[in-house]
């Protein structure tokens, strides 16, 4: 409840301090304070502090685990400000509107990880994506960001329609938003669970595959991801995803049982087909930026993993695999925006000029790829094992693991261009306090991917 | 009217929003077909409004039941206008750089 309020308002102050506040190095100085903020309210509440307490008839549920994930998510988000606030700056002349917009998308995530009820679970979608559809089309003058922000709204509502529609469904089928109850009588002529209350969770999951970007519904990625500014896209592919995987795993834990067998069925052909896609198309990307986009398909395909497992393991790999993920594509993308061309040339011999730059990024794609002693290992590792433990799908983990070895070879083109290529590699100039953010974020990819545990205990205190 | 009649009609009007969506080049009947998808699922979500209240008010004149099918419909109207408001200014500045509202120009991100 605190990260709802504190973070609604903080975006208030944050407009207001765009007309008070000129000096725009100052705007990401006060949206760092306000994300500190925003942590500490949180952390309260995770310890039983509440800001105001509201009796929100049973539309919130308010657990550790969507605190936890609060937690993480305005904690990647300081990081990725301090890191990257430079080049938010750099965009437009609304850096404290972005920012204020980015509290707004906080927003939405922290509604995303309490919601209850299917109206808070729409209402949380919209939050987190109407700011999103502005921030991709921030550079204005930019046909390709144009492009991008109508194609992403245009997506996005259409896939909000399918999920109004699935969420009426339900609704007629159990007389309740709530999730899990039903307020139809049973009796003989009326079965528990009616076929509109089947359809309805069909059409939810695929207007959540939309959201998450799991093929065969990935198809905006790509191209928003590539048009948005290098700055949102780092934000959206990271944070924003995380939330919806959240969202998708609170949604979907208890109810697949209606869907009977036919869930795993469905469910595995959408991995497989997400995992192909994201993989496969990713080999062959010219550009950096358009392979991460790529990528974080591929990625999506390991974190609906999730879903498939839905016990407790899976529950601490999604948050393990938030951590890792976020880490690792926060700082590639710094690094990326930091470069002027954007195809895997640009980084030709990057390592001579640079080279903490090109450290960091080596350890933040290994860390995508899943190398043992990054973060990315024991993320997967959860993800796959919670699949294994839930038995009966020996297969899908093998496949996984395969393609995971594809995807070694995308994250390796980038490392041996910036290693074992010679060029001229040209960057926008290079701060120390940036170089020493990266060398941190890098240096917490191998710190939990050492002792994952010290991510996973404080989830229990 | 049965249920059955309502749930056809908006059905058939969710389908047409579909097909408008997926087939239509101009980003603004594009957006009209969002709206009308939308709108169906308002109707449709006061329907059942009514048939809970009508399956539960048998014998029990003052319950509430169904109220908060009523009350979803309220929310998807505002933030369908917190959407057209984001929609139409994203619309009108790309028609300020290209002159025109035609989908088919989105393609350029493809290569």
């Amino acid at each position: 409840m605190n990260a709802i309020i504190v973070s609604a308002l903080l975006g208030v102050v944050m407009m207001f301090s765009g007309i008070i506040v000129k000096n725009r190095s100052y705007h990401t100085v006060i949206a760092a304070g306000g994300l500190l903020l925003l942590l500490l309210a949180n952390l309260l509440n995770s310890y039983g502090i509440w800001v105001i307490k509201v009796d929100t008839h049973n539309m919130f549920n308010f657990e550790q685990f969507g605190m936890y994930f609060n937690t993480i998510a305005i904690a990647a988000t300081l990081i990725y400000v301090l890191l990257s606030g430079k080049a938010v700056e750099k965009i437009g002349s609304y850096s404290a509107d972005y920012y204020a917009l980015i509290f707004f998308v906080l927003c939405g995530v922290s509604i995303l990880s309490a919601f209850n009820s299917l109206l808070i679970l729409f209402l949380g979608i919209e939050i987190l994506t109407i700011p999103l559809y502005i921030l991709t089309g921030a550079d204005k003058r930019n046909l390709k960001s144009n492009e991008a922000s109508l194609k992403y709204f245009l997506m996005g509502c259409f896939s909000t329609g399918i999920m109004l529609m699935g969420v009426t469904l339900i609704y007629g089928g159990t007389g309740s938003f709530i999730l899990g109850e039903s307020k139809v009588p049973e009796s003989a002529l009326m079965p528990k669970t009616s076929f509109l209350e089947i359809a309805g969770m069909i059409l939810l999951f695929v207007s959540m595959c939309f959201k998450v970007s799991a093929a065969p519904f990935h198809f905006w990625t790509p191209d928003v991801y590539d048009g948005a500014p290098g700055v949102f896209t780092s934000f959206m592919a990271t944070i924003v995803k995380a939330a919806g995987f959240i969202a998708f795993v609170r949604l979907f834990d208890q109810h697949t049982e209606l869907l009977g067998p036919s869930w795993k069925i469905l469910l595995s052909f959408v991995i497989i087909a997400t995992l192909l896609v994201g993989n496969i198309t990713a080999v062959f990307q010219q550009s950096v930026k358009r392979m991460l986009a790529y990528s974080s398909i591929a990625q999506a395909g390991f974190m609906l993993f999730s879903l498939y497992g839905a016990n407790d393991l899976a529950r601490e790999g999604i948050l393990l695999y938030s951590v890792a993920y976020s880490l690792a594509t926060i700082g590639i993308f710094a690094v990326l925006i930091k470069m002027k061309d954007y195809t895997f040339e640009g980084f030709n011999g990057l390592a001579k000029t640079q080279p903490v730059l090109a450290l960091s990024t080596a350890i933040c794609l290994l860390s995508l790829a899943g190398i043992p002693l990054t973060a990315g290992f024991f993320a997967k590792y959860y993800m796959l094992a919670s699949a294994v433990k839930a038995g009966g799908s020996l297969w899908l983990v093998v496949i996984a693991v395969l393609f995971a070895a594809v995807s070694v070879y995308y994250y390796f083109r980038v490392i041996q261009a910036m290693y074992f290529k010679d060029g001229e590699p040209e960057t926008e100039e290079i701060t120390g306090p940036f170089k020493l953010g990266l060398l941190v974020v890098a240096a917490l990819v191998i710190l939990v991917g050492i002792f994952p545990s010290l991510v996973l205990n404080w989830f229990y205190f | 009217m049965p249920i059955q009649y309502y749930i056809y009609l908006c059905l058939t009007l969710f389908s047409i929003g579909i097909i408008g969506v997926l087939t239509r080049r101009n980003a603004i009947i594009v957006f009209m077909c969002v709206e009308l998808m939308l709108n169906a699922v308002n109707l449709l979500l006061v329907a059942f409004s009514k048939m809970h209240h009508a399956t539960a008010a048998v014998g029990n004149t003052a319950t509430t039941t169904g109220i908060e099918g009523q009350l979803f419909v309220f929310f998807i109207m505002v933030v369908a206008a917190a959407e057209v408001s984001v929609g139409l200014a994203i619309i009108v500045m790309m028609y300020r750089n290209t002159h025109s509202v035609d989908i088919n120009f989105l393609n350029r991100l493809k290569n």
